[in-house]
């Protein structure tokens, strides 16, 4: 039994979505934020490698590639960046980022 | 092309991609240190490769993957040299604040890199790794001062929205990938042309979604003001510059090399967001205090402009949208390096209360910045003036009056807080004294007030040949 492209476009169309959500319905931790930006790229890399077997073309895999490869430079970036503001602030909870407002 | 023929057309960024690693390798040998002669080798490597891509050769390379083409040659100008201007006001500054370091100057170098891969960029590959590569660097550039918790926030802030914009932009693209068949924009071009299905313009939208956030034009900016206000202003300087050409451009980029048949919808969607940001970036800034939140909101409203004439999608607006941009940096560049010169106590001026009575004691200053804000307001004949022209009538050429009046109507409303920017400076009593300011800033500073001024109308005669034989590399009609 095969199955058809929609059914991956739907499970990548879900994950994006919880993503987004996890990101702006999220109030506790920061690193839930970065589980969730990861998520959003996973749901990218299911639709590309998907179209790119229902294409039979092999620049969604390529593509898909670079993502994970610059998802792994992000996440060293950002959890860097968090490594600094838990120095400053000592927790990493959303809602105490909040020294400038307006 | 044969292999080296695409490499001498990807010259500019092979300088810098080879400078940044030699750089790298010395930084780390000498240590912090060495931050004098880094910064100096990464000036260099920024003019060498704004004059390679001035002169040398253009083309598509990398299987259309790479563009070099007119556009980019202009834009990559524009940014290589505005990030070189960038460095002369960071380095004493970060000497000053004890925070010198050698990565600077490389973090500059590579976010240059960034965008210039962005104007160049000739596929969906290319373009994400383009704006991976510049916002990776800015991040980090915005986090700069690791003990100051305002700079950590602001670069937590900047990261984690530049990472959810980065996810919204490749959900798009990989959308877009499905429904084409294609990465190049070449391909989905001829996609589109036989006929765009609902999936096509979905991804559409979230891609214009994505570099919208990146440009921070409402309703996507939420990051702007905070990251405007957090970050030490030497790093605003440079990231209130080169970026946002760059993501102008890429949007012509994307726009008109990718979806020149669906210009129709992509239209909507930038009218719609131009609107937004003008009138937002108008309003919401009346109620700022702090100078470097007020400008976060100025260039809200003035992506907003620039947006106006990409969504008159024709030649003449992305003209207008080149030459709109660029006198718009080197204003803000100024007006940036202005607040880097300013302190008293040894704590920097940042808000209106700081600036009352600046005329008394720096006049040189305080004309420079009553120039920026001017200027800003678009009166005339300052620079800013010259670009709302382009901008306006390109999109009164394009059926867009009631757009170009609601932009003037905004720029009215704007008008209020640079007025009274102008007049705290000017005719309110003084509070103290300010520290000797830097010759670095100030000379920056009075070179672009020059600009922004008597220089701006000969200089025009000279971008407008310019920019429009860029825009013709869109082939727009």
């Amino acid at each position: 039994m095969s199955v058809g492209l929609n059914p991956y476009l739907a499970v990548a169309a879900i994950l994006f979505t919880i993503g987004v959500f996890g990101i702006f319905v999220n109030r506790r931790n920061i690193i839930i934020i970065m589980m969730a930006v990861e998520l959003i790229l996973l749901a990218v890399n299911i639709n590309l490698v998907a179209f790119s077997s229902f294409l039979h073309e092999v620049t969604g895999q390529i593509f898909a590639m670079f993502v994970l490869t610059v998802a792994a430079a992000e996440a060293a970036v950002g959890l860097a960046i968090l490594v600094t503001f838990f120095r400053n602030r000592g927790d990493i909870l959303v809602d105490r980022a909040n020294m400038m407002k307006g | 092309m044969t292999f080296s023929g695409a490499l001498s057309v990807a010259l500019p960024e092979l300088i810098l991609s080879v400078g940044i690693l030699a750089l790298l390798v010395v930084g780390a040998f000498v240590g912090d240190k060495g931050t004098r002669p880094v910064a100096l080798g990464a000036g260099l490597v920024l003019v060498t490769s704004a004059a390679a891509a001035c002169f040398g050769p253009q083309g598509a390379a990398f299987n259309n993957g790479f563009v070099e083409d007119q556009a980019a040659v202009f834009a990559k100008v524009v940014i290589y040299l505005v990030s070189a201007v960038g460095l002369i006001i960071a380095e004493p500054w970060l000497k000053r604040v004890n925070g010198s370091r050698f990565e600077y100057p490389i973090l500059v170098l590579l976010a240059a890199l960034g965008m210039g891969m962005m104007v160049s960029a000739g596929n969906l590959i290319s373009l994400y790794i383009g704006v991976e590569l510049q916002s990776l660097a800015l991040y980090v550039l915005a986090a700069f001062r690791r003990d100051d918790p305002r700079a950590s926030e602001a670069g937590l802030k900047y990261f984690i929205l530049g990472a959810l914009s980065s996810g919204i932009l490749l959900y798009g693209a990989s959308l877009i990938y499905g429904f084409a068949g294609s990465t190049r924009f070449t391909d989905i071009a001829a996609a589109v042309q036989s006929g765009a299905g609902t999936g096509l313009i979905f991804g559409l939208v979230f891609l214009i979604c994505g570099i919208a956030f990146k440009v921070s034009a409402a309703p996507f900016h939420m990051w702007t003001p905070d990251v405007y206000e957090g970050a030490p202003t030497a790093v605003v300087a440079f990231l209130t510059a080169g970026p946002k050409l760059a993501g102008m451009v890429l949007f012509a980029r994307a726009l008109a090399n990718g979806f020149p048949g669906a210009v129709e919808q992509w239209r909507q969607v930038l009218i719609a967001i131009a609107l937004i940001s003008m009138l937002w970036g108008a309003f919401a800034g009346l109620a700022q205090t702090n100078l470097k939140r007020l400008w976060a909101y100025s260039s809200i409203a003035n992506v907003g402009y620039a947006l106006v004439g990409l969504a008159s999608g024709t030649q003449e607006g992305v003209q207008a949208m080149l030459v709109f941009m660029t006198l718009y940096i080197i204003d803000v560049t100024g007006f940036f390096a202005c607040l880097v010169a300013l302190s008293r106590d040894g704590r920097p001026m940042e808000t209106f209360e700081d600036m009352a009575g600046l005329f008394k004691e720096r006049p040189g200053v305080a004309a420079a910045m009553t120039i920026f804000s001017l200027s800003a307001l678009g009166m005339p004949p300052f620079s800013g003036f010259w670009g709302k022209v382009y901008v306006f009538k390109a999109a009164a050429a394009a059926n867009l009056q009631w757009l170009a009046a609601i932009g003037l109507l905004s720029s009215v409303v704007a008008a209020f807080y640079y007025l009274r920017l102008i007049k705290t400076m000017w005719f309110d009593p003084t509070r103290g004294t300010t520290d000797a300011s830097p010759l670095d800033a100030r000379g920056v500073a009075f070179v672009a007030a020059a600009f922004s001024f008597p220089v701006v109308m000969p200089a025009l005669a000279l971008i407008d040949p310019l920019s429009k034989a860029a825009a013709s590399a869109f082939g727009l009609n």
